[in-house]
């Protein structure tokens, strides 16, 4: 062999070494971005797995006797429903006969069971006087017992429902007097304490309205101020300065804007706690930034051509700004909006900084009362210890992912839509 | 491009100077006003964080805040209680923060750095436009999601997993805080990584395929050294997330101050400690109260200089090749 040949053989060895390190190069960048993609795919989709169980809820039918010396038609309010509702499930287990066995049956029902039958009858008071099948909420243990998340071959003693309570279960839905029905209560109910009852109307309503405020304060203000550094700042020195600051801005972290709200809008001009109004002007701080980082990329895309033209037939510079330049940026300046109100939706730290955190049964009528906001119920649930509230954590979350799927959706048909070209 | 449409509007001012009317001033002051709410806003933060920290460095030493190793601000109830002093002593904090963060970026780095050489230097246009858009829904999702997600089912699997191993895990450790808070930031440094990846010239590329590289070569030896400092910025970007970051911390790390490396270990942050002071009845002049924005006056001052800094690196090389 000759010289020339073992060189060129270890040519190809090396050739073929680094074409093998190209290939692993290239898969190690396709592997990147498969890892991080299905994290997002395992994430989104465990969330799902255990929040669709949520849709549903349980319900137990009894067989109420209504006659009038149960429940005195002329005074219904009067009647002691929870007690007719305990009396009732001891006629149908006869075997539970201690105190303590009473109590575990009356555990198979929700506590609100009372005031549900109440509400039935007074929506139909033509039932009373025989005795009627009336559906109230299951517990949130039978709940999840029906849905198959307690585990009947588990130890009793880790389980919490026990044998006893078990077979009662199997009793009533052999009897056909248990069944799965749409849960409404989760859409039209506030928080609660029972996870059976708890619902996500009032945190809609707190996010609702702190995202309306939100936008009303930093929209206008935000493209106010695009506009103004665009169009007319004198150049260098000052647009500069406002400009690092607005990058700067756009990049603290949002727990420091919950500090602000705290000591600013709390402490020193004493706003309500926990209200949209201050949740709404917190978001409203944060938003500012991407607003008008957004808007004055918008401007700059409208070409110069537009603006000489007005000038040209006699509008003044800010007539030729507000008739002819900002009109055709707007489309821009919502989208920026649309995903900065993306970002304020899901906000949580800020919120908690300003008592957004309370425990709200009641939808709140107000921006000035304490209300929650939907990432923060999301939080409240996650920390809570009943089994029941992962899906309802779960489901809410599902929701919160939904209205930011939205917005997203909106912002980029309005981005194609009106996507400028000249 | 823009100084010479700002020179013809001057010029047209001049001549038909006399129809400035009073609207136009009075729409130019609200401008102008409008613009300065974002230095408002600046100059609130920072007054009113200095405000509250020097009133917290009344009752607290400021050398005790930053020297100390312990912390736990449990203060008198009432304010007749002397008992128990609480201990403001910054460093577990710190170094839990770190902790996290570090484990953060060494999970986001690689992933982040490979996914935009892919993007930028082997995907077509089609694949890029779809693959980009996914990536950025991680930088989407609210935290507060992350956090639902890291407490629930990485803490338990790490546990666990660490558990069959003979490891002894803490259910809050920082590593699920790190890992789940990790990929969050990817997005961050694959879209910056990949715009100026983008923004090396060709002829670089061109040049070393025509010395013979292979395309992993020109991507190692030239373009990921012409692009480094626009990296490093990307980069410090995401450590200031990393930083500033709360939900995930604080639903998945916990609150116990320990000082320690050891990523199965249970840390706390800044950013939890924050929340934990501030949520629940509180009165506003307490210790404890007040040293919450001891700590976000030092967030905020770290987060700025990381974020000053990347924004100047990033600028500056963008106008290089320009």
């Amino acid at each position: 062999m000759t010289d020339l040949d073992t060189s060129f053989l270890q040519g190809q060895k090396h050739l073929a070494k680094r074409h093998r390190s190209e290939s692993r190069f290239q898969w190690m960048g396709r592997m990147a971005i498969v890892v991080s993609l299905s994290f997002l795919v395992f994430m989104v989709g465990s969330i799902f797995w255990q929040g669709k169980s949520a849709v549903t809820t349980t319900e137990i039918a009894l067989q109420i006797n209504l006659s009038a010396d149960v429940v005195d038609p002329n005074d219904i309010r009067g009647a002691s429903f929870d007690r007719i509702i305990k009396a009732t499930l001891c006629d149908t287990f006869p075997e539970a006969t201690s105190r303590k066995e009473k109590k575990k049956l009356y555990g198979l029902l929700s506590s609100d069971a009372g005031y549900q039958l109440r509400d039935q009858i007074l929506e139909n008071p033509e039932m009373l006087g025989g005795t009627v099948t009336i559906w109230v909420n299951a517990s949130d243990d039978v709940d999840i017992f029906n849905k198959g998340q307690i585990d009947r071959d588990v130890p009793q003693a880790d389980r919490r429902l026990d044998d006893q309570q078990i077979g009662w279960i199997d009793q009533l839905s052999g009897n056909t007097a248990m069944r799965s029905v749409f849960n409404a209560k989760f859409f039209t109910n506030g928080d609660s304490r029972e996870p059976e009852l708890a619902g996500i109307l009032s945190a809609l309503v707190g996010s609702a309205m702190s995202l309306s405020i939100c936008f009303v304060l930093s929209f206008p203000i935000g493209i106010m101020a695009a506009i103004y550094l665009e169009e007319f700042a004198p150049k260098k020195r000052w647009s500069d300065f406002i400009e690092i600051n607005i990058n700067n801005l756009a990049a603290v972290p949002s727990i420091v804007f919950g500090l602000l709200g705290l000591s600013i809008f709390l402490s020193t001009f004493g706003l309500p706690r926990s209200s949209p109004l201050v949740g709404g002007m917190v978001l409203a701080l944060m938003t500012l930034p991407t607003i008008i980082i957004a808007s004055r990329a918008s401007l700059r895309a409208v070409p110069p051509s537009i603006r000489e033209a007005a000038l040209g037939v006699g509008a003044s510079p800010v007539q030729a700004t507000f008739h002819h330049v900002a009109p055709l940026a707007l489309p821009g300046m919502f989208t920026g909006a649309i995903v900065g109100m993306a970002r304020a939706l899901g906000d949580t730290a800020p919120l908690l900084m300003i008592g957004m955190v309370a425990f709200i049964v009641d939808v709140p009528q107000s921006i000035l009362e304490p209300a929650t906001a939907l990432p923060v119920q999301i939080f409240l649930w996650a920390d809570a210890p009943e089994r029941a509230f992962l899906e309802k954590t779960s489901a809410a979350i599902i929701i919160l992912l939904v209205f930011l799927v939205l917005m997203n959706i909106a912002a980029i048909i309005l981005r194609k839509k009106y996507e400028l070209r000249f | 491009m823009t100084n010479q449409t700002h020179s013809e509007i001057t010029e047209f001012n001049i001549t038909t100077g006399k129809r400035v009317n009073v609207s136009d001033t009075m729409i130019k002051s609200v401008m102008i006003f409008c613009s300065l709410v974002a230095v408002a806003v600046t100059v609130g933060i920072v007054s009113s964080l200095i405000y509250e920290a020097i009133e917290f460095f009344k009752k607290v030493p400021i050398t005790e805040f930053l020297f100390s190793t312990e912390w736990s601000p449990q203060t008198a109830m009432r304010s007749d209680q002397v008992a128990s002093e609480g201990k403001f002593g910054v460093i577990p904090l710190f170094t839990g923060t770190l902790l996290i963060s570090a484990i953060a970026m060494t999970v986001a780095t690689p992933l982040g750095l490979a996914s935009a050489v892919f993007l930028a230097e082997y995907a077509s246009k089609r694949t890029r436009d779809w693959i980009k858009p996914m990536l950025e829904i991680l930088a989407g999702i609210p935290t507060v999601v992350y956090g639902f997600f890291a407490a629930l089912t990485v803490a338990p699997f790490i546990r666990w997993s660490g558990g069959s191993m003979g490891l002894e895990v803490a259910s809050e450790s920082a590593l699920a805080a790190g890992l789940v808070m990790g990929i969050m930031i990817i997005p961050l440094i694959s879209s910056l990584s990949d715009d100026v990846i983008n923004a090396v010239p060709q002829a670089m590329r061109d040049a070393s395929s025509g010395l013979g590289a292979t395309q992993a070569e020109t991507v190692r030896r030239v373009i990921l050294h012409a692009a480094i400092p626009g990296i490093a910025g990307s980069l410090l970007l995401a450590a200031s997330r990393a930083i500033g970051e709360t939900m995930i911390v604080v639903m998945a790390a916990g609150l116990a101050a320990n000082l320690t490396a050891n990523p199965l270990d249970a840390v706390t942050t800044i950013t939890a400690q924050i929340v934990a002071l501030l949520t629940g009845d509180q009165e506003f002049d307490s210790a404890k109260t007040l040293s919450a924005f001891a700590l976000g006056l030092m967030l905020f001052i770290s987060t700025l200089i990381l974020n000053y800094f990347s924004l100047r690196i990033v600028k500056k090389y963008r106008e290089q090749y320009d």
